[in-house]
C-alpha cells in the first residue's frame, strides 16, 4: 500500500513538524465536519421539493462577528507551536559537524569542511530501468552512487548553495528542505536519532533532469562514521583531480570504463545512444566535436559551454574519467576515430589553461 | 441573433459584416462573447497539455513525452490556464454582466474594450508559437524562476516575455474599463452597497490587477535586460540576487491568485441566493471580507518562499498574515452556507456547480491553512500537496464558479435553455473526476513526491495512475460542456426574461436573449420592481456616481 501521510521522520524537528501537521489536520477535519454538516443538513431538509418555504432573514452582525472571531482564536492556538518550532529550526548554532551541499545540474556535491572530504553524488538508476527495458528495482530513482554519510546523535549543520540554477535539498525524514541558490549560502540543521537510510529528492524545478537528482542519506553510529571518514581520507569515493595508478589497458577495457563513466555523467542529456535530445542536448554521434579536433573535444568537456546546460566537467571529474569518456565518445556509435585519449593529455590541457590564465 | 440576419444581404458583403460585427465590435455583449469563446478554446488547449502530463505520469518510467517536453508542458499548461482560460473567462463574464447588472448601456470605454480583447489572442499566438519553433519552448514552469529562465532559458523565452507584456497591457486596460464602468455608469438608485456582489468582487479585482500587473511587467523586463543587455538583476555573479526575482514575481503572483478567485466568489454569491430563493446572507460582510482578502493579499507573497532562506522575522510575519486570510475567507463560506440554510433550494446545474464549489473550495482553503504554517510548509513546499491545494482552489474553485456562471447566464445570452439532463451529467462527471484527479495528490505530496517531475519512484505509482484516470475523465467531460453550450445557441426551450424563479437583479428585466443594446435609458430600480439586493430599507434614489 502506498504511503498516504507525512513520515514522522528521525529528527526532533521532523517530529515537531509531524505533530503540527497532524494537529492542524484534525482541526481542519473538525471545521470541515461542522461546515459540511450544516450544509448537508440544509441540502436535505431545506429543499423546495421537500416543501420547505424560504425564510427571509439575511443579516445577523453578531453571528458574523462570532464566526470571524472563533477562527481567529483557533489560528492563534496553532500559531504558537508553529512559531516555537520555527525558531528552533532557525537555530543552527553549536553544531558538531558541517557539510556543505552544492546543487549541480543534476547531481549533488557534498563537502565535509572539517574532514576535507568531498564527492559528487549521482543518480544510480540505470537508463535501462528508466526506459522500461529492465524491471525497476525497489529504489528506482531514489538511489545514488555515493550517499551522504552522517553520524547519528550529532548536530549537523548543512550549508546549502548551488553552482548553476536553484535546486532544493529535501530529505523528508530529516525535516530539512532548503533551496540551493547560486551565489548565496543558506543554513539548515538536523540531529538524526536513528541509524538508517533516508531518501529525498531535489524539490525545485532545475531543468530537464530535475526529477533525476535524488538524495540518499546514510545515518551511521559515531564510530562507524569515524571509520568511514578515515577510509575516505585514504581512498576517496570520487574526488576532484587526483592521481590514478597508471597501468596500460586494452582499448576494450578503456571503452568499457569510458562507457560506465559516460552513462553516469553524460547520458542523462546525450543519451546512451549518443543521439542526445536536440536541439537542447546535441547528438554526439557523428558530431563535429566528437569526430573532429581532439583539442576542442577536451576543451568542451573540461570547461563546458557557457549559457548552456553543458557544465565544466573539469571541476567535477578526474583526468582518467575524462580521458575515458572522451575515448568512448570518439569511438562509440560509429564515431570510429580510433583515438585513445590518455589522462596525461587531460592533465596537459589543464596545465595549458592554468598558464593562459 | 441580430436583425441583420433577416435582411437580404448580398453575399459579398457578408464576410465584411461578420468582420465588422466581431472584429471591430465595441459592444460589451459581443466582446464578452469573444472573451468567453476564446477562453473556452484556451481551456481545451491547456487541458490537452495537462493530459499529456498525466499520460506521462500514468506509470513510472519514460513513456510518452521526454523530460524536456514535459517541462514545456507544465509551463504552458500553467500559463495557458491562468492567462488564457480563467482570466479571460472572468473578464468575459464581467463584460457581459456588469453593464446589465448595474443598468449601464455599455462599458465606459468600448473601443478600449475591443483593444483589450484582441491583444489577448495575439499574445497567445506569440506564446504558443514557441512550441513549433526550433529549440525548446519555455521550459521552466509558469513561475519562470531566474536563473533557470534567464541565464539558462531557451531563446524562445523572449517570446514569452513579449506575450506576458501584451497580456499585462490587456489586463490593465480591462481593469481600468471595469473600474470606470462601475464607478460612473450605475443606474440612478444603484448605490455601491446595493450593487450585486459580482460587481463588487470585480471592482476589487480590477484594483488588484492595476496594482500587480505593472510589477509583473517590470519583472519580465528585468529578465529581458539580464538576458540581452548585460544587467545582473537576478544574477549573483554580477551583484544581483535570484531571490529578487521571486519577491517580485510573488508580489504579483499572490494577488493574482485572488484575481482569479474573487470574481468566482462573486458568481457564487449570485447563484446561491437565486436557487435558495433567499437573499444573500450578510451582504455587507461579504463586501468587507472581499476587501480584506484583497488588502491582505499584498502582504503574504513570502509564503511562496518559506524554504528559500528568507529571514525568520519575514517567515513569522508572513505566516501570521496568511493565517489571518482564513478569517475573511471563512466569513464568505459561512455566509454562503447560511444563505442556503432555511432556503427553498432547487438543484439546477448552476446550483450544483455552486454547491460543489463551496464544498471543494473549502477543502482547498483548509489545506491552505495547513500550508500557512511555516514548519509544516517545509515538508509541503514544492510537493504534490501544493499541487493538490492550488488545483482544489482553481479547478473546483475558480473553474467551477465560471462553469456555474455560464450555466446561470447562458439562457440570457442565447435565449434558449440549455439541456438540463446533459448539464447534470456534465456536473456529476466533472465533480467525481475532479476529486479522483486531485484528491490522491494530497497523499502523493505528503508521501514525498516533488512537483514537476516527469518520472517518479515506485511508491508513488498507485495514486498517480488513479489521478491520471480521473484527469482523462475530467478532460473528456468538458467536451460535453462544449456541446451543451453550442447546442443552446440554436436549440432548446426558449428562455423567459426571468429565466430562474428566484433570480433577482436588473439583468433579468431585459428579454432573453438580451438585445444587442440594453439600458439606452437608465432603468429605475423601483419601476422595474427590483428590490435592490440589500440595504434597501429607507434608501431613496440617489445619483449613480456616489460612493
Amino acid at each position: 500500500m502506498s504511503a498516504t501521510n507525512m513520515p514522522q521522520g528521525v529528527t526532533p524537528i521532523s517530529h515537531a513538524i509531524y505533530d503540527l501537521h497532524m494537529t492542524v489536520f484534525w482541526i481542519c477535519v473538525a471545521i470541515a465536519v461542522i461546515v459540511f454538516g450544516v450544509m448537508i443538513y440544509a441540502l436535505i431538509y431545506h429543499r423546495k421539493a421537500a416543501g420547505h418555504k424560504a425564510a427571509t432573514f439575511h443579516e445577523h452582525p453578531i453571528l458574523e462577528m462570532v464566526w470571524a472571531i472563533i477562527p481567529f482564536i483557533i489560528l492563534i492556538i496553532i500559531a504558537i507551536p508553529a512559531t516555537k518550532t520555527l525558531i528552533n529550526m532557525d537555530d543552527s548554532s553549536d553544531s558538531d559537524l558541517t557539510v556543505k551541499i552544492t546543487g549541480y545540474q543534476w547531481k549533488w556535491k557534498y563537502e565535509y569542511l572539517d574532514q576535507g572530504i568531498s564527492f559528487m553524488s549521482n543518480l544510480a538508476t540505470s537508463q535501462d530501468e528508466m526506459q522500461n527495458l529492465t524491471p525497476k528495482n525497489k529504489w528506482y530513482l531514489l538511489e545514488v552512487d555515493h550517499p551522504l554519510v552522517l553520524p547519528v546523535g550529532e548536530k549537523i549543520r548543512f550549508l546549502i548553495t548551488s553552482n548553476d540554477v536553484i535546486h532544493s535539498w529535501w530529505v523528508p525524514a530529516l525535516g530539512v528542505k532548503k533551496d540551493a541558490i547560486p551565489g548565496f549560502i543558506h543554513e539548515a540543521w538536523a540531529r538524526i536519532n536513528k541509524p538508517g537510510i533516508y531518501r529525498g529528492q531535489c524539490a525545485e524545478l532545475c531543468g530537464t533532469n530535475h526529477g533525476f537528482m535524488p538524495i540518499v542519506v546514510e545515518a551511521v553510529t559515531k564510530p562507524e562514521f569515524e571509520a568511514w571518514v578515515k577510509q575516505q581520507i585514504k581512498s576517496p569515493a570520487s574526488a576532484g583531480t587526483i592521481a590514478i595508478p597508471q597501468k596500460p589497458l586494452s582499448k576494450d577495457e578503456i571503452m568499457s570504463a569510458g562507457k560506465t563513466a559516460y552513462e553516469k555523467n553524460c547520458s542523462v542529456c546525450h543519451k546512451d545512444t549518443g543521439l542526445g535530445m536536440p536541439p537542447t542536448f546535441p547528438a554526439l554521434k557523428g558530431s563535429k566535436i566528437a569526430t573532429g579536433n581532439i583539442k576542442n573535444h577536451i576543451d568542451i568537456v573540461l570547461n563546458g559551454k557557457p549559457g548552456t546546460a553543458m557544465q565544466p566537467f573539469g571541476k567535477i571529474l578526474n583526468d582518467q574519467d575524462i580521458a575515458d569518456i572522451i575515448t568512448y565518445e570518439r569511438n562509440a556509435w560509429g564515431n570510429n576515430t580510433g583515438d585513445i585519449i590518455k589522462a596525461e593529455q587531460i592533465k596537459a590541457a589543464r596545465n595549458q589553461q592554468e598558464k593562459t590564465k | 441573433m441580430t436583425s441583420e440576419a433577416t435582411i437580404a444581404i448580398p453575399l459579398y458583403l457578408k464576410p465584411w459584416l461578420f468582420f465588422k460585427r466581431w472584429v471591430l465590435s465595441t459592444n460589451h455583449k459581443d466582446i464578452g462573447t469573444l472573451y468567453l469563446l476564446f477562453s473556452l478554446l484556451m481551456f481545451l488547449v491547456g487541458g490537452i497539455f495537462a493530459l499529456l502530463i498525466r499520460a506521462e505520469l500514468f506509470r513510472p518510467g519514460a513513456r510518452i513525452i521526454d523530460p524536456e517536453l514535459f517541462n514545456q508542458m507544465t509551463t504552458m499548461h500553467g500559463l495557458v490556464m491562468i492567462f488564457g482560460a480563467v482570466m479571460p473567462a472572468l473578464v468575459g463574464l464581467a463584460n457581459w454582466m456588469i453593464p446589465l447588472m448595474i443598468g449601464a448601456p455599455d462599458m465606459a470605454m468600448p473601443r478600449m474594450n475591443n483593444l483589450s480583447f484582441w491583444i489577448t489572442p495575439l499574445a497567445f499566438i506569440i506564446l504558443l508559437s514557441t512550441l513549433i519553433m526550433p529549440g525548446s519552448a519555455p521550459n521552466f514552469g509558469w513561475t519562470f524562476y531566474a536563473p533557470l529562465s534567464t541565464t539558462y532559458g531557451p531563446p524562445s523565452t523572449d517570446y514569452m516575455i513579449f506575450a506576458i507584456h501584451l497580456l499585462g497591457i490587456s489586463s490593465i486596460l480591462g481593469a481600468i474599463n471595469i473600474i470606470a464602468t462601475i464607478l460612473n455608469m450605475r443606474a440612478p438608485g444603484m448605490t455601491l452597497m446595493k450593487m450585486p456582489l459580482f460587481c463588487w468582487t470585480w471592482l476589487i479585482t480590477a484594483f488588484l490587477l492595476i496594482g500587480v500587473m505593472p510589477v509583473l511587467a517590470g519583472t519580465v523586463t528585468m529578465m529581458l535586460m539580464d538576458r540581452h543587455f548585460g544587467t545582473s538583476f537576478f544574477n549573483a555573479a554580477g551583484g544581483g540576487d535570484p531571490l529578487l526575482f521571486q519577491h517580485l514575481f510573488w508580489f504579483f503572483g499572490h494577488p493574482e491568485v485572488y484575481i482569479i478567485i474573487l470574481p468566482g466568489f462573486g458568481v457564487i454569491s449570485q447563484v446561491i441566493p437565486t436557487f435558495s430563493r433567499k437573499k444573500l446572507f450578510g451582504y455587507s460582510f461579504m463586501v468587507y471580507a472581499t476587501c480584506a482578502i484583497a488588502i491582505l493579499s499584498y502582504f503574504v507573497w513570502v509564503h511562496h518562499m518559506f524554504v528559500t532562506g528568507v529571514p525568520l522575522a519575514a517567515q513569522l510575519f508572513t505566516m501570521y498574515m496568511t493565517m489571518i486570510i482564513a478569517v475573511p475567507t471563512g466569513v464568505k463560506v459561512f455566509n454562503w452556507v447560511t444563505t442556503m440554510f432555511k432556503g427553498a433550494m432547487t438543484f439546477e446545474t448552476p446550483m450544483l456547480f455552486a454547491i460543489a464549489f463551496v464544498f471543494l473550495f473549502t477543502i482547498g482553503g483548509l489545506s491552505g491553512v495547513m500550508l500557512s504554517m511555516v514548519p509544516a510548509d517545509f515538508q509541503y513546499q514544492d510537493t504534490y500537496f501544493v499541487v493538490a491545494h492550488f488545483h482544489y482552489v482553481l479547478v473546483p474553485g475558480a473553474v467551477f464558479a465560471i462553469i456555474s456562471g455560464i450555466y446561470y447566464w447562458l439562457p440570457k445570452w442565447t435565449g434558449h435553455m440549455y439541456n438540463e439532463t446533459l448539464g447534470k451529467i456534465h456536473f456529476w462527471l466533472s465533480v467525481i473526476s475532479v476529486n479522483v484527479t486531485f484528491f490522491p495528490m494530497h497523499f502523493l505530496g505528503l508521501a514525498g513526491m516533488p512537483r514537476r517531475i516527469p518520472d517518479y519512484a515506485l511508491q508513488f505509482a498507485n495514486f498517480n495512475a488513479i489521478a491520471s484516470l480521473g484527469a482523462f475523465v475530467f478532460g473528456i467531460s468538458q467536451l460535453l460542456f462544449v456541446y451543451i453550450i453550442f447546442r443552446s445557441i440554436r436549440k432548446g426551450k426558449p428562455a423567459t426574461a426571468q429565466v430562474w424563479e428566484g433570480a433577482e437583479g436588473l439583468e433579468w428585466t431585459v428579454p432573453s436573449p438580451a438585445p444587442h443594446h440594453t439600458f439606452a435609458v437608465p432603468p429605475s430600480l423601483y419601476e422595474n420592481g427590483i428590490t435592490p439586493p440589500l440595504h434597501a430599507k429607507g434608501v431613496d434614489a440617489e445619483g449613480g456616481g456616489g460612493i
